[in-house]
C-alpha cells in the first residue's frame, strides 16, 4: 500500500492534521490510522461542553466537536482505515493491522503522529492497600459511563485533581453517585480553574490539597480508602489519616504521551513533556515525521491541539510538496529558563514561520503576580505581567515573525515572581 | 454416584494442578476442587516466575530434591505444554569482600545437591555478563540451568491437560471439612458433599488447616508476604540473568530478574503476616523492595514502574516441604509448606505425589495419554504469513484489544471459550496477557469485559475482577436518579 502521508491517529489531532494538509495540496493522498471503531478519539466519550470556544466561537460537546472536523473529511482528498492499530513506524514506512489486510505496510513520504496519551495507572503511583475492584483511572470510569451506559461505582473517592478526575466528579454525582472528596498530592490542583469551579464547588465537593491515598482496603470489591495530609516534601504526615467509606477510586494522576511508536522510529523525546522534540514546524527530529496533539504535549483545551496539529499537517503536506528552503542559519533554540517546564516547539527555523511565533510552555510552581519574560539572546525583549500562572494551565507568547530577525542563537522563556 | 471420585485434589494452584496432570496418567477418576473462581488464584499467581537451579536447599531434604528434580523436567515440560520458558542462568552476587565465603558454600551445596555447570565468577566477568551490577560486585556464583518461567501458563497449563485427560474441576467451592468415613472420605464443599478414596492436600497457605481437620498431628503455616514492583517492558535488556542477594536466614532475598515477557521484576520481600487471604501492598513493602534491589544493581529504573503486586509464601514451621501420606490418617496426602522452590519443584512434586497414591489405590496406567497441551494462539509469535493466514481465516485475530501487549480479541476469545476457561478480566489477564501492560488495562478492561460477557452469557454488569463480589460495575446509569 502506498499514500503519501500516512496520519497515525485520527482523533483530534489526527483530523485537524489531515484537513489541513489536504487543504494545502489537494493533489495529495492522506491515509489515517485509527485504531478504534470510529474517528474522534477520546472526544467521543468527552459529552460535556466546553470545546471549540477558541475554534468555532461557541461551546460544543466533545462528539459535536469533533463531528465539525470528520464533516469536512468527504470533500477532501483523506482516506481512512478503522480498527487499525499501527505496530511499527519508519522514516518512510508505517506497519498496522487489522482483520480485512491482516498485517501490512504501507510506504509514504511523510508521517504524523497523533497517538495521543494515556492516564498513569494505580500500579505506576505505587499507591498502597489491596487490589480489589473499584480502582479506575478517571478515563475508563468516562468511557464505562458515557459510552456503556454503567456505574463503575457508587461512592467514589477521587485521587488527583487532572480535567478528567474534576469532569468526572461532576458526571458521577449527576449519575446519582456520592463523591466524597477528590484529594490532591500537590498543594494546587493539576486542573483548569473553571473545571474547579463547575465541576467541584458547584456541587460541595470537596477539594483536599496535600493530601494523597495511603491504603486501599476490601478485598473483593473497594470497602474504604486511608487518605493524609502531607508535608511540603510530599510525605504523608503521621496523626492526619481519615477512613473514608467508599465503593470506588478513581484516579486522574497525570497523562503519559503514548510514544512507544516514536521511540521506535528513533524520534529524539524530550524527557520534560515526554513527547517528542519538535520544530517550528512540528517536525521531529527524524525529517519526515511529524508530531501533534496530546503525544507530543498534554494540553488542556482541544481547540489549541485543533490549532497545532493544522500546522503539523500543512507542514507535513509542503514537506512531500516542495523542495524546503535552504537554511543558510542554525535553528534558533527555544529555551524553558526559570519557573518554566518545557517549550513547545524547542527549536525553530525562522524562514519557516507563518505569520507569528506561538510558544507553549508550562510553569513548574503556582507564582501570583509574576512575569513572563521573552528573552532574545540573553537579552529582556518582553516582560509581560500574569495575575496567576499554574502548572494546570498552559501558558503561551507570541513573537512576531519579523522580530526573529533580531535573533542570533536562541530565545529563552522565564518566569521571574514579582 | 457422580460426586464419588477415587481422588480429591484441594487446590488448583500449581502443586495441585502438577499433580492432577501426573495422576490422568492413570485409569482413576481425579476431580480438583478449588476455592477461587479461577485456576492460578493464590501463591501460584504472585511469585518471582522463577525455576531455581537448586543450590539454596540443604543437601538432602524434600526442597532439594523437588529443586533439582523440578529444574530437570522443566525444559520438556514446557515443550509439551507451551509454556514461555528461558534458560537464563543465574547470578547470587556477593558485594563485600568480607562474605565470600558464603559464596564458596552455596557452590559446594550445589555440588552436593547435584546443580551442574557452576562456576564462581571474579568481579570482572560478572560485570561483562551484567554491565548495570552494582559497583562493589566481588564475585559471585553462577548457575547456567537457572531460568524464567510464565508461572500463569505453567500452572493454567498443568491444569488444561489434565483436564483433556479427564480430570474434573470445580471451582468457587471452598472445602469445609473432610471427614473419614471408613475406608472413604467425605469431602463438604458449599453446594455439596463428595465421596473418594484418597485426598490430597495442595490448599497453600491453608493446608495445615485441611491437615488439621483429619490428623493430631498439628501443622502450622506462617503467610509470608513478598511485595514486588514490575517494570515496563522498556526496560528489557537492563539485566540479563536472575540476580540474587545472598540468601539469608528469611529467604533468597530481593531478586532483580527479566521475566519471560521482557518485563523487569524486582522483589520480593519477607514479612510474616497472619493474614491468609489478603496481600496488601506496603509503602515500607516498596520502600525494602527499591533499597533491597539498589544494593546488587545499579540504577535500576524504579520510576518505569508500572505495578506493584504482593504474594503470599506458605511457610510451615519446620520449613521443609511435607509431601507424604499422614500417619493418622491414611488416605490422606499432604502437600504442605509449598513455599520456594515451589513453583520449579511443582512438576516433580506431581510426580513424586502421584506414585504414592498411585500405589496406595494400586492404580494401572492409561492405555492413551496426551501430554500435549497448545497454548492461546499468539498471532504475534507467529511467521507474518501464518499470521495473515490465521487472520484471513479468524479475522478477530486482526482486532488489538490490549495495546500494550498487542492482544487480539481472537486470543481473548479463545482464553474465554477453552476448557477451564477464564471468566474474570484476571483469568483473561493471566491467559492472554490483555491489561497486564503499561496502562494496565484502562483501555481494554471495557472491551475484554464486553467480550467476557458476549461469549459466556455473563451479563455486563455481573463480570468480576476475579469473582466472589469483585464486580467491575455497579448497574446502569440512570438506575438511582
Amino acid at each position: 500500500m502506498r499514500s503519501d502521508i500516512v496520519i497515525v491517529g485520527g482523533g483530534p489531532a489526527g483530523l485537524a492534521a489531515a484537513i489541513a494538509a489536504a487543504k494545502e495540496n489537494s493533489s495529495l493522498d492522506i491515509l489515517i490510522l485509527e485504531r478504534d471503531s470510529e474517528l474522534g478519539g477520546i472526544l467521543n466519550q468527552c459529552i460535556h461542553n466546553g470545546f471549540g470556544l477558541h475554534t468555532f466561537n461557541e461551546e460544543l460537546t466533545g462528539p459535536e466537536y469533533a463531528a465539525r472536523f470528520e464533516e469536512q473529511l468527504a470533500g477532501l482528498n483523506i482516506r481512512y482505515m478503522l480498527n487499525t492499530m499501527v505496530l511499527d513506524v519508519e522514516s518512510s514506512k508505517v506497519t498496522a493491522i487489522n482483520s480485512e489486510e491482516g498485517v501490512f505496510e504501507v510506504e509514504c513520504h511523510a508521517i504524523v503522529l497523533c497517538m495521543g496519551c494515556r492516564e498513569r495507572p494505580r500500579g505506576a503511583l505505587n499507591i498502597p492497600g489491596l487490589r480489589p475492584a473499584g480502582i479506575f483511572t478517571a478515563g475508563t470510569a468516562q468511557r464505562l459511563v458515557n459510552i456503556e451506559g454503567y456505574m463503575p461505582g457508587r461512592e467514589v473517592v477521587i485521587l488527583g485533581s487532572g480535567d478528567i478526575g474534576l469532569i468526572m466528579a461532576r458526571r458521577m454525582t449527576l449519575e446519582g453517585a456520592k463523591v466524597k472528596a477528590v484529594c490532591e498530592l500537590m498543594p494546587y490542583s493539576g486542573g483548569l480553574k473553571r473545571n474547579i469551579v463547575q465541576c467541584l464547588d458547584d456541587f460541595n465537593i470537596p477539594l483536599l490539597l496535600s493530601h494523597t491515598v495511603i491504603d486501599i482496603k476490601g478485598k473483593e470489591r473497594v470497602t474504604s480508602v486511608v487518605i493524609a495530609e502531607v508535608d511540603s516534601s510530599l510525605k504523608p504526615i503521621p496523626g492526619t489519616e481519615q477512613e473514608i467509606t467508599c465503593d470506588t477510586l478513581l484516579l486522574s494522576c497525570g497523562l503519559i504521551p503514548e510514544n512507544e511508536l516514536s521511540r521506535a522510529a528513533d524520534v529524539k523525546i524530550n524527557p520534560a513533556t515526554n513527547g517528542p522534540v519538535v520544530n517550528e514546524s512540528f517536525e521531529t527530529s527524524v525529517p519526515g515525521i511529524f508530531s501533534c496533539g496530546n503525544v507530543l504535549h498534554v494540553h488542556d483545551l482541544v481547540d489549541y491541539v485543533s490549532e497545532e496539529s493544522s500546522r503539523a499537517g500543512r507542514s507535513a503536506a509542503k514537506f512531500v510538496s516542495y523542495n524546503g528552503p535552504e537554511y543558510s542559519k542554525p535553528a534558533i533554540l527555544i529555551k524553558a529558563g526559570n519557573g518554566v517546564r518545557y517549550t513547545v516547539p524547542s527549536n525553530v527555523r525562522d524562514i519557516n514561520v507563518e505569520d507569528d511565533l506561538i510558544i507553549r510552555f508550562r510553569s513548574g510552581n503556582v507564582y501570583k503576580n509574576a512575569y513572563v519574560d521573552v528573552l532574545f539572546d540573553g537579552e529582556v525583549k518582553m516582560h509581560r505581567k500574569k495575575q496567576i500562572i499554574t502548572p494546570g494551565e498552559m501558558e503561551q507568547v507570541i513573537i512576531k515573525r519579523r522580530d526573529l530577525d533580531e535573533v542570533d542563537s536562541d530565545i529563552t522563556i522565564r518566569i521571574m515572581e514579582g | 454416584m457422580n460426586n464419588s471420585y477415587d481422588i480429591i485434589i484441594i487446590g488448583a494452584g500449581v502443586t495441585g494442578a502438577a499433580i492432577a496432570r501426573e495422576l490422568s496418567r492413570y485409569e482413576c477418576r481425579v476431580l480438583v476442587i478449588e476455592k477461587d473462581e479461577d485456576l492460578c488464584s493464590g501463591t501460584s499467581k504472585a511469585n518471582s516466575g522463577i525455576v531455581h537451579a537448586g543450590y539454596d536447599a540443604k543437601p538432602g531434604t524434600l526442597k532439594a530434591k523437588m529443586n533439582i528434580r523440578g529444574n530437570g523436567m522443566m525444559p520438556v515440560l514446557a515443550q509439551e505444554l507451551d509454556i514461555p520458558f528461558k534458560q537464563i542462568g543465574s547470578l547470587v552476587v556477593c558485594t563485600d569482600e568480607s562474605m565470600r565465603s558464603g559464596i564458596e558454600e552455596l557452590y559446594q551445596r550445589g555440588l552436593t545437591n547435584g546443580v551442574p555447570n557452576m562456576k564462581i565468577l571474579g568481579r570482572e566477568e560478572v560485570i561483562q555478563m551484567e554491565p548495570n551490577i552494582s559497583e562493589n560486585v566481588v564475585c559471585a556464583l553462577f548457575a547456567p540451568n537457572a531460568g524464567i518461567i510464565c508461572p500463569f501458563r505453567l500452572n493454567i497449563a498443568l491444569a488444561e491437560c489434565a483436564n483433556q485427560n479427564g480430570v474434573d474441576f470445580v471451582f468457587d467451592s471452598k472445602v469445609l471439612s473432610v471427614e473419614k468415613k471408613g475406608d472413604h472420605f467425605e469431602v463438604t464443599a458449599p453446594d455439596e458433599v463428595y465421596r473418594c478414596s484418597a485426598v490430597i492436600n495442595c490448599a497453600g497457605c491453608h493446608s495445615d488447616e485441611l491437615h488439621n481437620m483429619v490428623s493430631d498431628r498439628k501443622l502450622h503455616i506462617t503467610p509470608r508476604r513478598g511485595d514486588y514492583m514490575l517494570l515496563d517492558r522498556s526496560t528489557k535488556g537492563f539485566v540479563n540473568h536472575v540476580i540474587f542477594p545472598q540468601p539469608t536466614r528469611l529467604g533468597k532475598g530481593i531478586l532483580v530478574t527479566p521475566t519471560v515477557h521482557g518485563n523487569t521484576l524486582v522483589g520480593p520481600t519477607a514479612i510474616d503476616t497472619d493474614n491468609k487471604d489478603e496481600a496488601p501492598v506496603t509503602a515500607d513493602g516498596l520502600t525494602q523492595v527499591s533499597a533491597g534491589s539498589a544494593r546488587n544493581v545499579e540504577g535500576v529504573p524504579l520510576r518505569q514502574v508500572i505495578t506493584g503486586f504482593s504474594g503470599l509464601r506458605a511457610h510451615e514451621d519446620s520449613g521443609e516441604f511435607i509431601l507424604e501420606e499422614v500417619s493418622d490418617c491414611p488416605g490422606f496426602f499432604d502437600c504442605v509448606g509449598i513455599e520456594s522452590p515451589g513453583l520449579t519443584a511443582c512438576p516433580a512434586i506431581g510426580e513424586y505425589m502421584a506414585s504414592q497414591v498411585s500405589a496406595k489405590l494400586s492404580l494401572t496406567l492409561k492405555k492413551e495419554w496426551n501430554p500435549i497441551c497448545h497454548d492461546v494462539k499468539k498471532p504475534f509469535e507467529m511467521s507474518a504469513n501464518e499470521r495473515n493466514a490465521l487472520i484471513k481465516e479468524h479475522p478477530e485475530y486482526g482486532r488489538i484489544i490490549c495495546r500494550c501487549e498487542t492482544v487480539t480479541e481472537g486470543e481473548i476469545i479463545d482464553a474465554v471459550k477453552r476448557p477451564l476457561g477464564a471468566r474474570s478480566l484476571d483469568g483473561v489477564k493471566r491467559r492472554t496477557r490483555a491489561g497486564m501492560g503499561r496502562c494496565q488495562g484502562g483501555f481494554c478492561s471495557p472491551r475484554v469485559m464486553e467480550i467476557i460477557s458476549r461469549e459466556t452469557g455473563i451479563p455486563l454488569d455481573e463480570v468480576t475482577k476475579n469473582g466472589g463480589n469483585s464486580k467491575i460495575l455497579t448497574g446502569r446509569t440512570k438506575d438511582e436518579i
